[in-house]
């Protein structure tokens, strides 16, 4: 399985870059995410994004519905995409640790 | 994705036959046709051989030493206990029937996605390793030996093919192709050779009930928000329960329904026919999942997937099931159910306690699809509707596969569709029933990773979606299946833009007329009812 470096350790990652162990996420491995998805600077916007993905995976075991996502963050789909130009269930999952989501999704 | 499959530029697809010899396996792993490895977790956790970490597009797959041994001795018993399988091994006379009848042949051209060709390569090792004929003469009597090159010539062609089943209607010896690519990936299974897309859902399944590893809080999280949204739509609370015995019916539907767009508004669509007909129903957290992956991996993985759903109904008591927008799970439920994990003796023949009919096409299985209880209830005159709340689509149906050709659903979407829409348009007849088009993404091809191969595959519904967007301005594809409502969006995109995915009870739940309802002015996605409205 291919591996990572954020700030000085070493992370298991999948083809696309997640992180496969959600327990080992802090905000300096987001940080270190962002640039591969393209962002250049986590704003307060992008935090309170993956803080409340975060938290819902702590709590839920799994990712949020992206609905649920806007609704609890006040950020349209627009504005998500803006934020994270990959997407919810790629972008801004992945900088907030959670696996990526395999179904019918 | 490659260059040439970009919208601008449509595909070029090159059906000159190669000047190569085809039982030379030629395997060179195409990006964007072939789907990542299963992660060794989920192996584990299903008890699957050889859990590891490789990668199909390298050279190494890490195999056991005696992987040959039980590749054979694997066919040798699979050959022994289904009968289908000797059948299709011997009696196809290679007429070419099926040749272009194939999604994925039409999309890229390559040969060896014809039906009978992607056949022939395992046909080609029993005639080669197991008959004498074979044995004897070799590739004379279109026999070859199995080399590593064969078996990743399997795993790449077994997995470009989506079980749809579309050639099969065509084959003058009914030959099920759905089934030598099952057998095939079984065979390839006992070496571990799986993918991710399968059989991370697979394990998800039993660790948490379902594919996205929704957890029985979660679910009733997601029940709840669902609840929320639509009391704000339509002025009506509705009440589902979870795990509640008492209830006449389990209802079971794909996990993907509670978590994606545009399955959620289908769900919603569930909630509102369930509540409005007064069924006393009750969702699970065990089984939580209508989907059955291990059609894609086993029979055992198969046989386990499906035992869960009958478990949980006869733990809470219920008389039937009734089954949601689910598309594999039909296949499974009517053509396997029986035999694998029947009868479902200790059920009732379901008969809806609302109009009294007796489902009897559903008495040995006892579960019945929600397409046939929603038609009953507005064949019997049950469900007000306002067909006049869906005036912003142009809609046309995909026959999703499995519903279409296994169980031959076919008429109860259309009734339904007519019923709650104004202006519902057929695609092309070659296009639709049972001779469907897949959507190019079916068992277990649905992953980013196999984009080329997902955008090739789906060129003939697009094509057809077209047509219809063309002749009548259809800017909605309906379905009854959540692999299609989970990737024709993309495909729409792709190909068709403009064009959106729902679910059948999407739509019943825009045309429901509620008891007690508030006058509606906003669909289940919260757009206005009328299009130019704001």
């Amino acid at each position: 399985m291919p591996t990572i470096t954020l700030s000085g350790e070493p992370f298991e990652v999948d083809e696309d870059g997640f992180i496969q162990d959600p327990a080992r996420w802090n905000e300096s491995v987001a940080k270190g995410l962002a640039s591969e998805e393209g962002i250049t600077e986590l704003t307060e916007d992008h935090w309170k994004v993956i803080r409340f993905l975060h938290n819902y995976y702590a709590q839920f075991g799994s990712a949020p519905m992206v609905r649920k996502l806007s609704k609890e963050t006040g950020f349209d789909l627009k504005t998500i995409y803006k934020l994270f130009p990959t997407g919810p269930a790629k972008g801004a999952c992945k900088l907030a640790g959670l696996p990526k989501p395999t179904g019918c999704v | 994705m490659s260059e040439d499959a970009k919208p601008a530029r449509p595909a070029k697809v090159p059906f000159a036959p190669s000047s190569r010899d085809w039982l030379e396996p030629t395997v060179k792993f195409a990006a964007g046709r072939w789907s990542y490895s299963a992660k060794p977790k989920s192996l584990r956790t299903l008890e699957f051989p050889n859990p590891r970490d490789w990668s199909p597009d390298q050279p190494d797959w890490k195999l056991p030493d005696n992987w040959k041994e039980i590749i054979l001795q694997g066919l040798r018993e699979r050959m022994d206990r289904f009968r289908s399988l000797r059948l299709f091994m011997d009696c196809c006379v290679r007429c070419g029937a099926c040749a272009d009848k194939c999604h994925y042949f039409i999309g890229t051209g390559d040969p060896k996605n014809m039906p009978v060709l992607r056949a022939e390569l395992l046909r080609s090792v029993y005639r080669g390793e197991m008959t004498l004929a074979g044995r004897l003469l070799g590739r004379w009597a279109g026999g070859r030996r199995l080399t590593p090159e064969v078996l990743k010539e399997w795993f790449y062609y077994f997995y470009q093919c989506t079980e749809c089943r579309r050639c099969s209607v065509f084959c003058p010896f009914g030959i099920d192709q759905a089934e030598i690519t099952m057998l095939g990936r079984e065979l390839l299974n006992l070496l571990g050779l799986n993918i991710n897309w399968v059989m991370e859902p697979a394990a998800k399944c039993f660790t948490t009930g379902n594919h996205l590893g929704i957890t029985p809080h979660g679910l009733k999280d997601n029940l709840e928000f669902f609840v929320d949204s639509i009391e704000e739509i339509t002025g009506v609370r509705v009440n589902p329960s979870i795990n509640r015995k008492g209830a006449d019916v389990l209802f079971v539907a794909p996990s993907g329904d509670l978590l994606a767009e545009p399955g959620i508004f289908t769900l919603m669509g569930y909630l509102l026919v369930l509540h409005q007909s007064g069924l006393n129903y009750t969702w699970s957290s065990y089984a939580s999942e209508g989907g059955n992956f291990g059609m894609f991996a086993s029979h055992e993985l198969m046989k386990g997937l499906n035992a869960k759903i009958y478990a949980e109904a006869r733990r809470l008591g219920v008389k039937w099931i009734l089954g949601g927008e689910c598309g594999h799970m039909w296949r499974v439920a009517h053509q396997y159910m029986e035999t694998m994990n029947g009868p479902a003796d200790f059920l009732q023949e379901p008969i809806s306690p609302i109009t009294g009919t007796h489902f009897q096409n559903a008495r040995t299985t006892r579960m019945v699809h929600i397409a046939e209880f929603t038609a009953d209830l507005i064949q019997q005159g049950k469900l007000k509707l306002a067909p006049e709340r869906n005036d912003r689509y142009r809609v046309t149906f995909h026959d999703s596969c499995n519903p279409a050709r296994s169980m031959g659903l076919l008429e109860e979407p259309r009734y339904i569709l007519r019923s709650t829409c104004r202006h519902f348009h057929e695609m092309p007849a070659e296009t639709i029933r049972e001779k469907t088009f897949c959507c190019g993404c079916g068992a277990g091809l649905g992953g980013e990773e196999c984009m080329d191969l997902r955008m090739r595959g789906g060129i003939p519904r697009a094509e057809a979606v077209r047509s219809v967007r063309e002749k009548y301005g259809v800017n909605l594809l309906s379905s009854i299946c959540a692999i299609d409502r989970a990737v024709l969006p993309t495909l729409m995109d792709h190909w068709v833009p403009g064009v959106g995915v729902a679910g059948l009870h999407e739509l019943v739940g825009n045309a429901l007329v509620l008891d007690g309802e508030k006058e509606r002015t906003i669909n289940l996605r919260g757009e206005p009812l009328h299009e130019g409205e704001t």
